[in-house]
């Protein structure tokens, strides 16, 4: 094998591997306590809906679990890219432009809890 | 000239055009349907569910447009796909979390696990099919 280096992947596997685990169980846990939030509602209109999200807590933690989603999709979509795209021009792209798109999710996100 | 050996098929990297024909085992079945919900999830998924909490906090009247969307049946359809591919993407990743603290690693758990992610998955869709549909 040659010296070169494979731009689009630089041993970083395990430790993919570990955040993508770990990062799933903070979604689990995200999930469920959002769960258990939506129903102790006395009623599922807007008033309670948004003060749940005015709440500071419940944005920080929404944040954490965003931005736990949006790792896990990054580290899963780059799996599947690297299986079924070869050519590393398009490979890189593609992974650039999901970094943009997955940071400008989380931006997102952070727009709409604080405008609350 | 002794016996040369007759070709055998090989399937190492599986094509596409031999998909159908390739027994895939259950434990396969669920592992690309986590690649597929997953793919789903993030290519609509993470987009309209941003789209729906933005419209349902930004203001009274945004969350009245967001239950009038929701209430729409092309809505309804596509939650219901994203409902399927976030509980198929939920039980099969808490499945791969046992399995990598070994748990349940046995040819017939890891069979068995597979068989209750797909039912769970399925009932979690159905039930909720049934309930936004209105039939109960």
């Amino acid at each position: 094998m040659s010296n070169q280096r494979i731009v689009t992947g630089a041993h970083y596997g395990l430790g993919s591997w570990l955040l993508q685990r770990l990062s799933a169980a903070v979604i689990v846990l995200y999930f469920l306590a959002l769960l258990v939030a939506v129903l102790l509602l006395p009623e599922f209109n807007y008033g309670n809906w948004a003060t749940l999200f005015a709440n500071q807590l419940m944005k920080v933690i929404t944040l954490i679990g965003g931005i736990a989603v949006l790792y896990h999709a990054w580290v899963g979509v780059r799996d599947i890219y690297m299986d079924y795209i070869k050519p590393t021009g398009i490979r890189l792209t593609l992974q650039a432009l999901t970094v943009l798109l997955l940071t400008g999710y989380g931006f997102w996100l952070a727009m709409i809890l604080w405008r609350l | 000239m002794a016996g040369v050996p007759t070709k055998r098929p090989e399937f190492r990297n599986i094509h596409v055009t031999q998909i159908l024909g390739y027994r895939l085992p259950i434990a396969g079945i669920v592992s690309i349907l986590h690649r597929v919900s997953g793919a789903l999830l993030f290519l609509i998924g993470l987009p309209l569910i941003l789209w729906l909490l933005q419209e349902s906090l930004v203001s009274e009247l945004g969350f009245e447009r967001f239950l009038v969307v929701l209430a729409h049946p092309v809505t309804k359809l596509s939650l219901l796909a994203l409902l399927w591919a976030f509980a198929h993407h939920f039980f099969a990743g808490i499945r791969y979390l046992l399995l990598d603290n070994h748990i349940g690693l046995e040819k017939e758990a890891a069979a068995f696990s597979a068989k209750i992610v797909l039912v769970l998955s399925l009932s979690v869709t159905v039930v909720t099919a049934g309930r936004l549909f209105g039939i109960y």
